[in-house]
């Protein structure tokens, strides 16, 4: 791997995102202003302990954020004014634009955990040393799982297409993602429905992982692992570098 | 890994085909460029060039023969290959969201041994553009970018897909010589283009494509002398007969065409003889001569010839 390149190309693509506002506000603003507005609301039957419900479900939000609206919609237009095409000619190529990928991803949810853990903290929560080490590689998973969404979209569709969905699915898996209130607040059929998709099966494993009072859901993580092997393949099958 | 042999070409493509489809973009295509050498590929939309370019490029894999760039396949090499060309697409391929240097920057740190980009942003005029987004660039200026961050890497083989779509003159100009500049530095390139004054000013060898394969090939002087020769244009009466005049003059009967109504054209060695046969003929069969003027062929009549759609504008037989 082209180290240099690739560290050129990430630190092109982080300055691009810092620049957009709208990409801001879905990765950041969002996820901080669901985790304070419910917990200062506390509208949800969390057994007065609304922190723990609510950190594993913004982290999963803050993923979805990144690794699936963002990648995604940024992937999209990139494709769409030919700059995929382009680098795949130069050094840094195809491989080396993935590389770069992963590392803007990274790095951006580097910025949202801090932002979050602090701000968790501040409003009195007491990070769980043990959990987060076994939250790493669920994060890892649901990123993997998700941002092969986003590039399924991203490298099928016309750019306008990836934007409009990507928004679309992001409302739809924070609405069926166990993030803002517990699944069982939904009608039957749609709880089932939501188990099967990656957003719930990744705030479960994480709320598992973070707070010691609640059990493991075996099938929640079976399903995160299959999303996470089944989308980015079915992206690397259909992904089209050129519009 | 197959050594290039230094004195080798830059490229060889043997026996290249591509379809899409139904479409057959390369047919049986031959094509060699010599280390230094710049040659265009001219053509009407859809005679293949920009295809076969990007098949160079290592963008597609061609069908059927081989390619050969640098002695290296451009898709099976491409990681080594890569690093030793530069690629102008014919549609930019930068990000609207990013500044002129931000852009170069970005580029010169993807090879080993780049250019300085300042340099280069001087060299190119863009130097008070250097904070400007790409979005707001014109296109002219956005090519110039575009040929700067094909340049950046000092690549060996240069490929430009219509380098000078949409430069003013001023630009195309400086382009030329830039181009010009980058032979003398013993850069190969390989340039597609619509324009026929950028062919013959720039090219030392013009491939000329239709449907897919090579019609033709040469310098851009070899091509108008050997496919046109030397060309006399008249005025006169309407709708006289060309066979026979060709006949009179011992030129064979498609070497005179009436391009409109009283206007013709003889295709022969120019010279006296050939004005006096025509005088003489004309007045013979009492027609006027109106107006007479010899030069030679432009590239563009030969490129309008040979690409013509089944002969239609062409001259007839």
């Amino acid at each position: 791997m082209n180290r240099p390149a690739v560290a050129a190309q990430a630190r092109a693509e982080l300055l691009l995102l810092v620049r957009r506002g709208e990409n801001l506000i879905v990765t950041m603003l969002i996820p901080l202003g669901v985790l304070v507005f419910f917990t200062r609301l506390d509208a949800v039957d969390t057994d007065g302990r609304p922190l723990e419900f609510l950190v594993p479900g913004v982290l999963a939000l803050a993923v979805m954020a990144t690794a699936m609206v963002s990648l995604g919609i940024a992937t999209g237009y990139e494709r769409r004014y030919g700059v995929l095409k382009r680098l795949g000619s130069t050094p840094l190529g195809r491989p080396g634009v993935l590389a770069a990928k992963t590392l803007t991803v990274l790095g951006i949810e580097v910025l949202q955990a801090v932002l979050i853990l602090g701000a968790a903290t501040l409003l009195g929560w007491r990070i769980p040393g043990g959990g987060i080490v076994v939250a790493i590689p669920l994060i890892a998973a649901g990123t993997v799982a998700v941002a092969g969404i986003g590039l399924l979209m991203a490298g099928t569709l016309r750019a306008e297409a990836t934007l409009g969905l990507a928004n679309g699915l992001f409302l739809v898996l924070l609405f069926l993602g166990g993030m803002a209130y517990p699944l069982e607040r939904l009608p039957r059929a749609l709880e089932s429905l939501a188990t099967l998709l990656p957003a719930a099966a990744l705030s479960t494993s994480l709320r598992s992982a973070l707070d010691p009072g609640t059990g493991w859901s075996v099938s929640a993580v079976v399903v995160l692992v299959v999303w996470a092997v089944a989308a980015p393949l079915a992206a690397a099958r259909r992904f089209r570098w050129e519009e | 890994m197959h050594a290039p042999q230094p004195g080798g070409p830059a490229i060889e493509v043997r026996d290249l085909r591509k379809r899409y489809g139904a479409l057959e973009a390369v047919r049986h295509l031959d094509l060699t460029v010599d280390r230094g050498e710049v040659v265009g590929l001219l053509g009407p939309n859809g005679a293949g060039k920009t295809t076969t370019v990007e098949i160079l490029e290592g963008y597609r894999r061609p069908d059927g023969g081989s390619v050969r760039v640098l002695g290296l396949d451009p898709v099976d090499d491409g990681r080594e290959l890569r690093p030793r060309i530069g690629v102008m697409l014919q549609d930019g391929g930068l990000h609207p969201g990013l500044r002129v240097a931000e852009v170069l920057r970005c580029f010169a740190a993807f090879y080993p041994d780049p250019e300085d980009p300042s340099a280069l942003l001087e060299r190119l005029g863009l130097v008070e553009l250097r904070r400007r987004f790409v979005r707001r660039l014109s296109g002219g200026q956005r090519q110039r970018l575009s040929l700067a961050c094909a340049l950046v890497g000092r690549p060996e083989v240069l490929f430009l897909d219509e380098p000078t779509a949409g430069m003013d003159p001023r630009a195309r100009t400086n382009t030329w010589d830039l181009v010009r500049d980058l032979r003398s530095a013993g850069v190969t390139v390989v340039l597609t283009t619509h324009d026929m004054v950028e062919a013959e000013r720039l090219c030392d060898r013009v491939v000329i494509l239709d449907r897919g394969t090579a019609v033709a090939e040469g310098s851009p002087a070899a091509l108008r002398s050997a496919l046109s020769g030397d060309l006399l244009r008249f005025r006169s009466s309407a709708a006289i007969d060309t066979a026979a005049l060709a006949a009179a003059l011992d030129l064979p009967p498609e070497a005179v065409a009436e391009e409109r109504p009283g206007e013709y054209r003889v295709q022969g060695p120019t010279g006296a003889a050939l004005v006096a046969g025509l005088a003489g003929w004309l007045a013979d069969k009492g027609f006027d001569l109106l107006g007479i003027s010899t030069g030679h062929a432009t590239l563009e009549d030969v490129f309008l010839r040979l690409t013509a759609e089944d002969g239609e504008a062409g001259p007839r037989p």
